[in-house]
């Protein structure tokens, strides 16, 4: 069954063969590796935030690097599986090889050289990306007046609750999606009413929590007009996966325009899809496991629209 | 002779063992019974049994998620499925099988007659049961069992909409407390007997590697189990008395509980892999008949997993509010932790290199979970960094990760473990051919059900939802077929484990020829393993190829090895 392969009997010196098999299985390792590091990029939703090319340089480079590891040892495994099988009823041993400390060393250094490099290319990221401020723990009964603004635009007012989410504009216009200038920075106040929400726009590549009892503040920049969907990432209990919303990412005119229009808006309670999810469940009789009941959907001057289909 | 480094201590031989008057057929298993090869079997049968019923629970949520909308179950009823799957799993099948192990392999590994405590051992082993009756109890309280995940954040994890004292919630919480208080007097019991109790000569670097992951992730259980159940009579109080330790509304800091959280269930995750490390160990070097490569680094290696293991907790919380540089602080430590696993990973590779492989079931899993384990390395390093954290955490990026570490590496290593061991403990081999149709179909249905994971979670996809938007549609479908076919793997496995202990070949002392003192006993071994004649360790483990006696008169222990058991451990019924 195995083949007496040519590199189980030992040599004295360097084998080219050998020399040249390995440099030809990097060289097949590498393009592959680059190629993957490419192509996974478009296992990605579009970069629609000044963060997203950030973000994504990283995720590419660790692919890289990790396909680079991964096809390696593999190649190792695979090579001892197809050359290094003991034939049926062979019970003989190996080669007694107990160890090799040059070996040994390098790849213990290897592994740390490359992963303290990784890690200190995105400590750079984090510092281009610091777009979250402080977190100001409230006391209790404590209104949240006490960020200033720090963003081009702003503050926008982010409130989750369960199991819904409002947004409230510096000019009070109150709405259950969320509009944003296309290109401008944006302040946010981040405050949940109840357990903690995840703040999460898979296309800016930006996730944060909103942690009852403080107020976090945050900003970004969307660069690409569209309709992006906002979900809840953080556990919040019955209805959590019916937590979310649109983002609407306009030019500045269209968004000046949509803020002075639902200003004229009377507030209404908005389309809720956890409370429709609630009702639906009253009705037939309440068969699931006790869940709090949905806080009464905001009054908004302009509600989100489940019929608009989503970019990402 | 000259075997002055052993530490152990003969006088526990004259301990009376087992109890007198412990049942010696199959009633043993039901019993209070103090042997630590039947506490083994009873914690890894009662494992085994939360296996199916952790799989069913899976089975039901990965039906409900094979549709985008909330069709099979009310979202409800899922999140409470999905908190009862990820606990039962962890605290009832992967705590537990692990300890099983440690049971049935650390006495005769390193030549004692049996733990340390015998009577703390099978106190620690009862909890198992009491505790797995109350969680299982809480799917009939009124508004059903606990709905907050197996991480339990407050304060969604302190609402409590039926008002009743008793709950799912409280139950949980009881149940994981005492799963912690059976954990740690486990692991002084594992310890003690690691450091007390070796044969005559076996030093710390004669140790199977198997015996160093055991000490090194019991370690772990001693430093960390008290932060979590700190932490979770914390909640308790907070749910039942009215404190405010998490409740914001009176003061209290929510993601303070993700600290004691993490601060242990970080290290827990290296709890259950670090044996399962000790198992690759172990079965590499006999299937490939070599030594294993590298052996003192990579048991130096273990405890340096320990150590790195506590000081990682905070990347779990990189967007809890967590300030910048304690971000970049905990990302270079967990980037750290890669060194000493690569280490296992490289020695693993070169004890495979030039050997003799065997492809018997046991070492099918074990190659099936390092080449997972691999996968699973390199996306921890990308959760690692912050920045790509910050997009895929709390993703199926996420879920798919550390199911190829917890199913994919971790219980692959168990299925190795239990068909490379089976012969020893039961008598009987098991039957390769039910193995190897369960490992394809495992190694199928795993790589369908986990790796669709990441892509869906790439995309943006959260987890714990009950249902989602239709373009995960397609990521989600493999995923459940994956997962029914992980259903249908247990049929061979459960099939073989029945069919080889009751009707089996009876096992040599030494099916595998495999270097190691648990194969100089019987199979089964007597009740006090070598008993009287322990035997002097004087060389290191994994001589293969060597020629060089592991024990002094090693022909002797072969000799009476091949006689057949004297005890009636050889016959289940
Ligand atoms: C060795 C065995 C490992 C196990 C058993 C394991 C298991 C887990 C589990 C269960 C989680 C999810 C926890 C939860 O939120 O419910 C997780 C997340 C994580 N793992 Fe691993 N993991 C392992 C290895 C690694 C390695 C080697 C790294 C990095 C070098 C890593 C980095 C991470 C990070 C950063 C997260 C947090 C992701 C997030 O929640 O956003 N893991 N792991
Ligand atoms: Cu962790």
């Amino acid at each position: 069954m195995s083949p007496s392969s040519p590199s189980l009997a030992p040599r004295p010196g360097p084998d080219l063969k050998a020399v040249g098999l390995v440099s030809l299985a990097a060289g097949i390792d590498t393009i592959l590796s680059v190629k993957a590091a490419e192509l996974s990029l478009k296992l990605l939703p579009p970069q629609a935030s000044t963060a997203a090319p950030y973000v994504d340089g990283v995720f590419a480079l660790e692919v890289g690097i990790g396909c680079f590891i991964f096809l390696g040892c593999c190649t190792a495994m695979a090579w001892s599986l197809l050359f290094h099988r003991a034939d049926k009823y062979d019970m003989d041993d190996g080669a007694p090889i107990e160890g090799n400390l040059r070996l040994e060393i390098i790849w213990t250094v290897i592994p740390l050289v490359i992963v303290m490099a990784i890690a200190t290319y995105s400590f750079r990221v984090n510092d281009i990306l610091a777009t979250l401020g402080p977190k100001v723990k409230l006391m209790p009964g404590e209104a949240p007046q006490l960020l200033t603004a720090e963003g081009e635009y702003g503050p926008v007012d982010v409130i989750a609750r369960q199991w819904s989410w409002e947004f409230i504009y510096p000019n009070g216009v109150r709405s259950s999606e969320l509009h944003l200038p296309l290109d401008e920075r944006t302040h946010f106040r981040l405050q949940s009413e109840d357990v903690i929400h995840g703040f999460f726009i898979p296309a800016f590549r930006l996730k944060q929590d909103l942690v009852p009892g403080s107020v976090i503040s945050y900003s970004l920049t969307p660069t690409i007009e569209g309709v992006y969907r906002l979900r809840d990432s953080q556990f919040s209990g019955g209805y959590f996966a019916a937590n979310q919303t649109d983002v609407v990412v306009e030019s500045r005119e269209a968004f000046d325009g949509w803020l002075a229009d639902s200003a004229r808006q009377p507030l209404r309670p908005s389309y809720n899809p956890a409370d429709e999810l609630h009702q639906l469940r009253l009705r037939k009789g309440d068969r699931g496991w006790a869940t709090v009941p949905p806080a009464p959907p905001p009054l908004v001057n302009a509600s989100q629209d489940p019929s608009r289909p989503h970019d990402a | 002779m000259t075997s002055s480094t052993a530490s152990f201590d003969p006088r526990v031989l004259k301990a009376p063992h087992p109890v007198p008057g412990a049942p010696d057929n199959w009633k043993r298993f039901f019993s209070f019974n103090t042997d630590a090869k039947v506490i083994g079997i009873q914690y890894i049968a009662t494992s085994l049994f939360f296996l199916l019923v952790g799989g069913v629970l899976a089975m039901i949520m990965r039906g409900e998620l094979i549709t985008p909308p909330s069709d099979l179950v009310d979202p409800t009823v899922y999140n409470g499925l999905y908190t009862m799957h990820g606990t039962v799993m962890l605290f009832l099948f992967l705590f537990p099988i692990l300890n099983g192990f440690n049971n049935l392999l650390i006495p005769p590994m390193i030549g004692a007659p049996d733990m340390a405590f015998p009577r703390l051992n099978a106190a620690a082993f009862w909890l198992v049961p009491l505790f797995g009756v109350i969680l299982m109890a809480s799917f009939f309280v009124p508004g059903g069992p606990a709905s907050t995940g197996w991480w339990s954040y407050p304060p969604a994890s302190l609402q409590n909409p039926v008002g009743h004292l008793i709950n799912g919630e409280s139950l949980w919480i009881l149940a994981v407390a005492l799963s912690g208080i059976s954990s740690i007097m486990g692991a002084v019991n594992f310890t003690t007997t690691i450091l007390r109790m070796r044969a005559p000569g076996m030093g710390f670097f004669r140790m199977p590697i198997f015996c160093w992951t055991a000490a090194a992730a019991q370690t772990i259980q001693l430093v960390g189990l008290p932060a979590l159940t700190g932490g979770a009579i914390m909640l308790l109080f907070d749910l039942c008395l009215g404190t405010t330790f998490f409740r914001p509304e009176g003061g209290g800091d929510p993601v303070l509980y993700q600290h004691f959280f993490w601060f242990y269930s970080h290290p827990a995750v290296y709890v259950m892999v670090l044996p399962v490390f000790g198992i690759f160990s172990e079965i590499f070097p006999v299937y490939a008949r070599k030594p294993l490569f590298g052996y003192p680094v990579v048991a130096i290696a273990s405890f340096a997993i320990t150590g790195l293991s506590l000081i990682v907790w905070v990347h779990h919380m990189f967007y809890s509010g967590t300030p910048m540089w304690m971000r970049n602080l905990f990302m270079y430590t967990t980037m750290l932790i890669a060194v000493p696993t690569g280490i296992k990973v490289f020695a693993w590779l070169g004890t495979l290199w030039r050997g003799r492989l065997r492809l018997t079931t046991p070492m099918l899993f074990c190659l099936g979970g390092v080449f997972n384990f691999i996968f699973a390395g390199i996306t921890g390093i990308m959760l690692a960094t912050v920045p790509v954290d910050i997009h895929v955490g709390n993703t199926y990026f996420v879920v798919g990760h550390f199911h190829y570490v917890i199913f994919s590496t971790i219980t692959f290593g168990v299925f190795a473990g239990i068909y490379h061991w089976f012969p020893k403990f039961t008598g009987r081999m098991p039957y390769e051919g039910l193995g190897l149709l369960h490992f394809w179909l495992t190694f199928i249905g795993s790589t369908l059900n986990f790796l669709p994971m990441h892509w869906a979670g790439l995309m943006g996809m959260p987890r714990r939802v009950a249902s989602y938007d239709p373009e995960f549609a397609f990521a989600n479908v493999l995923a459940s077929l994956g997962a029914f076919l992980l259903g249908v793997a247990t049929i061979p496995f459960l099939l073989n484990m029945v069919s080889s202990w009751s009707r089996g070949r009876r096992a040599p002392a030494n099916p595998w020829q495999a270097i190691g003192l648990e194969w100089l006993l019987p199979s089964p071994p007597p009740a006090e393993n070598f008993e009287e004649n322990v035997p002097t360790v004087i060389s290191g483990p994994y001589g293969y190829g060597l020629g060089r006696p592991l024990v002094e008169h090693e022909e002797s222990f072969i000799a009476r090895a091949a006689q057949p058991a004297a005890s009636p451990t050889s016959d289940p019924a």
